[in-house]
């Protein structure tokens, strides 16, 4: 129960791009077309789950009983960076159409907040545990992988549209994003 | 830079024309999730803006000394030092602020303003233009920031910097201070500024 209640506050209620504003970045950058959004999002997915998974052992057993908790920012990002390299190198390797797949995804993810976010909050969840931080993980790229896909397809419609001069680009697609978190407020209380 | 600016020019860029959250859409994380109010919008502005001078200062000051392989990694450990000092002086000092930011103070290490002006500026020019930059692009972002925050919680909560203009049982668009303000406010609030800088 506690984590069917963690999945539905990841995907709807506390939306991480609509209510939490992480990841803006690739939520505005590579949301032009349905089948580019479906695979950044299955880069997240893949990213996410392992960095959670590293960093949260990391802080349980390493930060935490050396004392060196204010060393988090600085180790979570490099561990997340390099382990954004090494799942490239390891897929090219191990599976070339996956890589096909995600590859030019990768490199951007280093820099998507949504990842060392979802590291960091996931150290504060009620009574945590690895594989409730690791369940955070992936729910949160599921809420991700939707708002994502949904966001897509709604820009793939909005090119047939008449956009006054002045709002073409990024401020209709602001507000696009607007109206779809208003959407998603209506998921307010559900949890 | 191609083109050779005088400083006056290289100052002002960051504010006006390269405006970096209006034009080049950098840093939108902290920019809508941090501007519920315009107190929060000059924090987060004023945060963003001493690890970006600091970080350029210190890129511009080692750039030779990097190999250009591992260049993106050491940029991001020179921020994320910076960063985690201001996250403890923030901690520390002013822990209101601390509280409201939240979750945004660690995530400036991955504001790609920051890792962006030291890839495609610092690590290229002198100390002196890379401060000039970094206060330049730092003073554009904190005033969208500000902005941002003032108008949402004029229009969201009636007030600003807290200071209450109207009574306090009168309604307000309580809208603007929820997340989707953030992208309705910040879209005209673009539309706005394309207007001005394409007129001028």
């Amino acid at each position: 129960m506690e984590y069917i209640l963690i999945l539905i506050a990841a995907v709807f209620v506390n939306n991480i791009v609509l209510s939490q504003f992480l990841g803006i970045c690739p939520f505005l950058g590579v949301s032009n077309k349905v089948s580019t959004s479906i695979g950044m999002s299955g880069a997240v997915l893949f990213v996410m789950t392992i960095a959670t998974t590293v960093t949260y052992l990391l802080h349980e057993y390493i930060l935490v009983p050396t004392g060196l908790n204010y060393l988090r920012t600085i180790t979570f990002i490099l561990v997340i960076a390099a382990l954004v390299q090494m799942v490239e190198i390891i897929l090219k390797k191990v599976s070339p159409p996956l890589y096909q797949a995600l590859g030019v995804f990768l490199p951007l993810i280093t820099t998507n907040c949504a990842v060392l976010g979802v590291a960091i909050l996931a150290l504060g969840l009620e009574n945590s545990t690895l594989v409730k931080a690791v369940f955070f993980a992936i729910s949160n790229s599921i809420g991700f992988a939707l708002a994502l896909i949904v966001f897509a397809s709604i820009r793939e419609q909005l090119e047939l549209a008449d956009i006054p001069e002045r709002m073409k680009g990024v401020p209709i697609n602001l507000l696009v994003a607007g109206l779809l978190s208003l959407a998603f407020l209506g998921f307010t209380g559900l949890v | 830079m191609a083109e050779k600016l005088t400083q006056k020019q290289n100052f002002l860029k960051g504010i006006i024309k390269d405006n970096p959250v209006f034009v080049m859409l950098l840093g939108m994380c902290p920019t809508l999730g941090v501007t519920s109010s315009a107190f929060n919008g000059l924090g987060m502005g004023i945060a963003t803006l001493f690890v970006l001078l600091m970080s350029n200062i210190v890129v511009s000051l080692i750039k030779s000394q990097i190999p250009s392989k591992v260049r993106i990694p050491a940029f991001i450990i020179i921020i994320a030092s910076f960063v985690t000092i201001v996250e403890m002086v923030l901690e520390a000092y002013i822990p209101f602020l601390f509280e409201q930011l939240g979750i945004f103070i660690p995530l400036i290490v991955v504001n790609c303003l920051i890792l962006g002006r030291a890839e495609a500026f610092a690590s290229k020019n002198n100390l002196m233009s890379s401060i000039i930059d970094a206060l330049g692009m730092g003073i554009g972002f904190t005033i969208a920031l500000t902005a941002l925050g003032a108008i949402r919680e004029i229009l969201g909560s009636g007030s600003i910097f807290d200071w209450r203009f109207v009574s306090e049982d009168a309604n307000t668009m309580l809208l603007f201070i929820l997340p989707p303000g953030a992208f309705i406010a910040l879209a005209y609030l673009s539309v706005v500024f394309n207007k001005i800088s394409k007129t001028n």
